[in-house]
């Protein structure tokens, strides 16, 4: 076998359900194949790791094509959460766990979680709002650094 | 199609060096195969993993990916990384002689 990957630094940047699962399974599957993994929320894939909000992940109404639903049903009150319960419930059926779970058990094969801290400024957020399976908010030259040496997915 | 000798037997392995034919397999052969994956020695909490795949292999034709593991083999995800830190299912599935399991989560 010529090349492999000995490490991926996935960056989660969108805080939507369709936005935040993709970089969890890189890099939880990553981590099944003995590839060293981290992961890096900026902007709104802070949601992912925030205490407030990673419960309440939502399937984006509007601005999605992929939905094949007009702009103004996908936009009605509540269609989004609709639209994430049906999405939840046809992951539970895989067996595919939800947000919290998924973060917990990724943070236990070893992958490492961060905060950007030029989000965490943004938003008023503290290691304190994150999720205990951070383990820090960093800069995006200590993100470089942590990142050398292998590849980086921005998503 | 690859060969393998372990214990003295040859077998046939695939070019990530897991077996293709699963009844090849003895258990006298898997500290030989673990050594080669960085493993020295085959602990009881290893062999219970090792095991388990093997049985479910056997008994749903598949093998379990590490979400299923760590919820009934009865090894948490994050032991079974420290036993397995190249991939616990792929690696244990290599030491039980049987295919790499398929899966995403």
């Amino acid at each position: 076998m010529s090349g492999t990957i000995e490490k991926v630094s996935i960056i989660v940047s969108k805080g939507s359900l369709e936005g935040i699962y993709p970089a969890l399974i890189m890099a939880n599957g990553a981590r099944a194949e003995g590839i060293e993994a981290n992961l890096f929320f900026t902007f709104f894939g802070l949601d992912a790791i925030s205490k407030k909000r990673h419960e309440h992940i939502k399937i984006a109404g509007v601005g999605n094509p992929g939905l094949h639903l007009a702009t103004l049903v996908g936009g009605m009150p509540g269609v989004p959460g609709l639209l994430t319960s049906y999405m939840e419930r046809k992951m539970d059926k895989l067996d595919i766990p939800p947000i919290p779970e998924f973060l917990e058990m990724i943070a236990d094969t070893g992958a490492g979680l961060y905060g950007c801290q030029a989000s965490c400024d943004l938003f008023g957020l503290t290691k304190d709002d994150l999720i205990g399976q951070v383990k820090d908010i960093i800069t995006v030259g200590e993100f470089y650094a942590l990142a050398a040496g292998g590849q980086i997915i921005f998503t | 199609m690859a060969e393998a000798t372990y214990d003295g037997q040859v077998v046939s392995v695939n070019d990530e060096g897991f077996f293709t034919e699963p009844e090849q397999w003895t258990e006298t052969m898997a500290p030989q195969i673990a050594k080669a994956d960085g493993i020295d020695q085959l602990t009881d909490r290893h062999w219970q993993v090792v095991r388990f795949m093997r049985h479910e292999y056997q008994t749903k034709g598949t093998a379990p990916t590490v979400r299923v593991l760590g919820k009934v083999s009865g090894v948490s995800v994050r032991e079974l990384y420290q036993l397995f830190p190249k991939g616990p299912a792929k690696i244990a599935a290599k030491i039980a002689g049987i295919p790499k399991p398929r899966g995403c989560i």
